[in-house]
């Protein structure tokens, strides 16, 4: 549990959260001119909720929807054996088929780069995607693999000791974007 | 969650959280089969034995494609195979394998007790796939979740287990689960299959199979062994038949929504009639199919971590 | 060699005696009890007084009659690599036992003089403890022909039994009683019905459901129990029940003496300490027969130990081969070691209340003797110099890497037990010793020898 007093600075609220996701919602028609064989796939767990903004705004925009799916990356995690709990492995729901298909990855923070290149390692088991792009809500930096976002809400440089959290209604009841303070913890916490 | 076991030798000691969380990790692995590609990296580079000491189609098998669907190494030994028959005693084979890395043996034996000797000397995660009359804690748990994903829920419901509940270790770790979780029991069979102190156990224990029946939310039925009737225990197969076998006549005085389970392979018109086993109310197959995934689940929660 | 145990409790309840007092031994025998022994010892005429006199500082020690164990398996002929009858003497020095009486199932069967002789001569020359062979009731302990009893008689059997085994044969269980009535020889029952026990593993209850084994139901027990008492009945023959475990036996037995049938019974020590819950974790140092019972089991045969309805604690000792019992429980064969417990175990029933000391020590000494007939378990003057050193109040963890036996299959291996033997003494002789320190060595006193009441002579005899 988070105590208010690690927050170190607000870096978005909800009007600055809304606007990214629209600009992003039209970033993503533009590059793709439109959303034929357009799907949404959001990383578990705050991903999801991101995806299925995406999709609603980009119905709003363009009257058309968009095939959403949610995948889970526990199993295909590469620090499982470094571990000393069992992260809960929660459902994959991809109901549709991805092959040929533009692929819209989305999450809410990217790092290191190792949960995207688990989401890809993933996809992959599903079909054979015409592409994949990512859509990331904040970029804090400070990758250890090459891999780079398509879309970016916010760049939000950090230091390496601190974390940023994303907190939205449907999961947590509000809607901030918070740079932390965090204290030294083995394995706790998902690093993305 | 922290499942921290180094084995799982019984349902007897799993406590009901413990049991849940199996249950809700089984879930996710059902999405698994599901998929075109049926694989996930999560146990690569780990090695898994199967280590069967009785012939058994449906059990080594679910393990084995439940391993490789992980990534697993699977490596199936059988008692036909050769150093078994030359008579190693299990303590060798036990050491064997141990000093090969194997991270996790599963073991089924004609011996009760023999899964917690293995346990006792190898580094080894051991799970029991059945242990003589003992316990057979993998089908057990995926019984509960067969009927939790049909059900929706556990605690309250009531189940019945006809059979030969002397000498079925389904029976028994069912039992342990099933009190766990907070379901109510009751065994049914001649009193010559009947445990001397069944109602120990926690359960309702009875010779009358429509008593049984009748406000049954579930009904397993366990496998006659066909040697029961040389030993001397039942007169005959046709008189176990005719007072315990489960046909469609005696199923009208079921609940309308009575589940009916088997772990199998069955006998067909001995203990259950064909268009029982087949009918709309048989979880038969998906218990098959939810044996995979459970398997699955438990390779992850004891393998999936900081291995050997 | 003249022994002198000074200073320690000694406790002989053949006599009764329970004093804090002294004995004196002199060539195998006892012959002085009471205080001041030291100065007895040099009141003694003739050339003796050139011996040097060995004394045993016993304060704060019990000194009690030499255990006898009428229960043992010492292997030795066939099963050498379990236990020799050398291993097996040692072993029951160890225990503070200086006499021991084994049973028939060696290999061959002890069902002839040879092998009697052979016993007997192995032991002689082992040299540790006095060993007393039973002999078989039927050859080959095959159930179907009587052996040889009076052969068996005159080369040194003090007993019959097929232990190991059960006389399922009533007409043969009946000619064995009333033929082996004309040596006196008891005999000792092993009660089992082997088709109600047959392939259990454990005591058939709760505890063997919930393990899945297949169990043993008392029954099997009592049912022989009450076939042989009825079989003493009619050939007014000698005899004892062996290893009892049940309550249904115990009362059986209690019922047969009470009614003047000449029956006697043993139990063991972890009989008394164990239940069949020790059988969980499936451990098969666990398994033997009779199985561990139930609570209301082990209590019965508490008291019946305290109402004298069983006479004697004998071991069973039971050796195997390390290997043989690293298997699987339903594979493991049945059998515990005791000797190197025994006093531990029994003492701890002291402890808890369950007999007073005295009669604890009974049944182990003059309980047994009184059961094979044998002239020991008593430390009055004239008798046998068997003698036990025990220290009743240090706490000691029970490692069975240190047992002299040559098996390892205890369960009591880790427990924190009191009561163990300083010093076993055999025939005047120390067969064991943990205590060195307490032995000192006295030459006769100079110029203090006082011949009492002789006058006109001196030390040497000489007018």
């Amino acid at each position: 549990m988070v105590t208010p007093s690690e927050v170190k600075a607000e870096v978005m609220d909800a009007v600055a959260i809304d606007r990214a996701l629209t600009r992003i919602a039209h970033e993503i028609l533009e590059r793709n001119k439109g959303s034929q064989g357009l799907v949404l796939i959001g990383i578990r767990t705050r991903g999801v909720h991101l995806a299925r903004r995406l999709a609603e705004k980009i119905k709003a925009i363009e009257g058309e929807v968009v095939p959403l799916g949610v995948i889970d990356i526990t199993l295909y995690r590469d620090d499982l054996r470094r571990r000393f709990d069992h992260p809960k492995v929660e459902r994959t729901e991809i109901p549709f088929s991805i092959t040929e298909r533009c692929v819209i990855l989305v999450d809410d923070v990217l790092y290191t780069g190792r949960t995207i290149r688990a989401a890809l390692d993933g996809l992959m088991d599903f079909g054979r995607p015409r592409s994949i792009q990512l859509a990331v809500l904040v970029d804090r930096g400070h990758r250890e693999l090459p891999i780079r976002a398509d879309y970016v809400g916010r760049n939000v440089p950090t230091a390496r000791q601190e974390s940023v959290k994303v907190w939205l209604r449907e999961e947590d009841g509000l809607e901030q974007v918070v740079i932390l303070e965090r204290p030294e913890s083995r394995g706790s916490d998902r690093r993305p | 969650m922290a499942f921290t076991r180094k084995d799982i030798l019984g349902t007897q000691d799993l406590s009901a959280s413990e049991i849940a969380d199996v249950l809700d990790a089984t879930e996710s692995f059902i999405e698994v089969s599901t998929r075109e590609v049926k694989k996930v990296p999560t146990l690569r580079g780990k090695t898994v034995i199967n280590l069967f000491y009785e012939p058994s189609t449906r059990t080594r098998t679910s393990f084995e494609i439940a391993g490789k669907r992980l990534s697993a190494d699977v490596i199936n030994i059988s008692s036909s195979s050769s150093s078994v028959v030359k008579g190693e005693s299990l303590k060798d084979t036990a050491m064997t394998l141990a000093a090969m890395a194997s991270d996790v043996i599963v073991v089924r034996h004609p011996a009760s007790g023999a899964p917690h000797f293995l346990a006792r000397h190898v580094p080894s995660a051991v799970i029991n796939g059945g242990d003589g009359t003992h316990e057979h804690p993998t089908q057990a748990l995926l019984d509960l979740f067969t009927i939790r994903q049909r059900k929706g829920t556990l605690a309250g419901l009531r189940v019945s287990i006809i059979g030969d509940i002397a000498h079925s270790r389904v029976a028994r770790s069912n039992i342990f689960a099933m009190r766990t979780m907070g379901m109510d029991v009751r065994v049914c069979g001649p009193a010559s299959l009947l445990p001397l102190h069944v109602e120990s156990l926690g359960v309702r224990a009875g010779t009358d199979l429509d008593a049984a029946i009748r406000d049954a939310d579930v009904i397993m039925v366990l496998r006659l062994q066909l040697e029961r009737q040389e030993q001397g225990l039942i007169p005959s197969l046709r008189e176990y038949s005719q007072l315990y076998g489960l046909n469609l006549k005696r199923l009208e005085q079921a609940k309308p929504d009575v589940l009916i389970m088997h772990p199998g392979p069955i006998n067909r018109g001995i203990e259950i009639a064909p268009e029982v086993a087949e009918g709309p109310y048989s979880l038969i197959l998906d218990q098959v199919a939810n044996g995979v995934a459970l398997r699955m689940a438990l390779l992850y929660l004891l393998a999936g971590g900081p291995g050997l | 060699m003249r022994l002198l145990i000074r200073g320690g409790r000694v406790i002989d309840p053949s006599a009764p005696l329970d004093a804090e007092t002294d004995l004196l031994i002199e060539a195998g025998k006892i012959i002085y009890v009471g205080p001041d022994a030291g100065d007895v010892a040099w009141q003694r005429e003739g050339s003796h007084l050139q011996t040097p006199l060995q004394v045993v500082e016993a304060h704060g020690l019990l000194v009690t009659p030499g255990l006898i164990d009428i229960h043992t398996h010492l292997r030795e002929p066939g099963y050498e690599y379990k236990e020799s009858i050398e291993t097996g003497s040692a072993a029951a020095a160890a225990g503070g036992f200086t006499s021991i009486a084994c049973m028939a199932n060696t290999h061959p069967v002890n069902d002839r003089a040879a092998v009697t002789e052979y016993i007997l001569e192995k032991a002689r020359a082992v040299g540790l403890v006095h060993v007393f062979p039973i002999g078989a009731v039927s050859v080959g302990l095959a159930g179907e022909r009587l052996a040889e009893m009076g052969e068996l008689k005159h080369a040194g059997v003090v007993g019959l039994s097929d232990d190991g085994k059960c006389v399922m044969n009533s007409q043969l269980m009946r000619r064995a009683l009333e033929y082996a009535g004309m040596f006196a020889l008891p005999v000792i029952s092993h009660c089992e019905d082997t088709h109600l026990a047959a392939h259990g593993a454990m005591h058939e209850g709760r505890v063997s459901t919930e393990l899945g084994l297949r169990g043993i139901p008392a029954q099997a027990e009592d049912i022989m129990v009450a076939r042989d008492i009825a079989l003493a009945e009619l050939t007014g023959g000698r005899l004892h029940i062996a290893h009892v475990s049940t309550a249904g036996a115990v009362r059986l037995v209690r019922d047969a003496k009470a009614r003047g049938l000449r029956v006697t019974a043993e139990v063991t020590p972890h009989h008394l300490v164990l239940t069949d819950e020790a059988v969980r974790g499936y451990d098969p140092n666990t398994k033997m027969y009779p199985p561990l019972r139930t609570a209301d089991d082990v209590a019965a045969l508490r008291q019946a130990l305290q109402d004298g309805t069983i006479d004697a604690i004998a071991t069973d000792h039971a050796p195997h081969d390390i290997a043989d019992k690293e298997v699987e429980f339903d594979q493991a064969p049945v059998g515990i070691i005791g000797l190197e417990t025994a006093l531990a175990l029994t003492l701890r029933l002291v402890e808890e209340g369950v007999l007073p000391l005295a009669q604890a020590i009974a049944k182990l000494t003059c309980g047994p003797a009184q059961v094979l007939g044998l002239a020991k378990g008593t430390l009055q003057v004239g008798a046998d110099a068997d003698v036990t050193v025990i220290d009743p109040h240090t706490e000691y963890i029970v490692d069975r890497r240190e047992f002299r036996s040559k098996a390892r299959n205890s369960p009591f291996h880790g427990w924190t037990v009191k009561g163990r033997a300083l010093m076993t003494i055999c025939s005047g002789k120390i067969v064991h010793t943990r205590a060195p320190e307490r032995v000192t060595y006295l030459a006769a006193p100079e110029g203090e020898r006082r011949t009492r009441g002789r006058r006109g002579r001196d030390s040497s005899g000489a007018p």
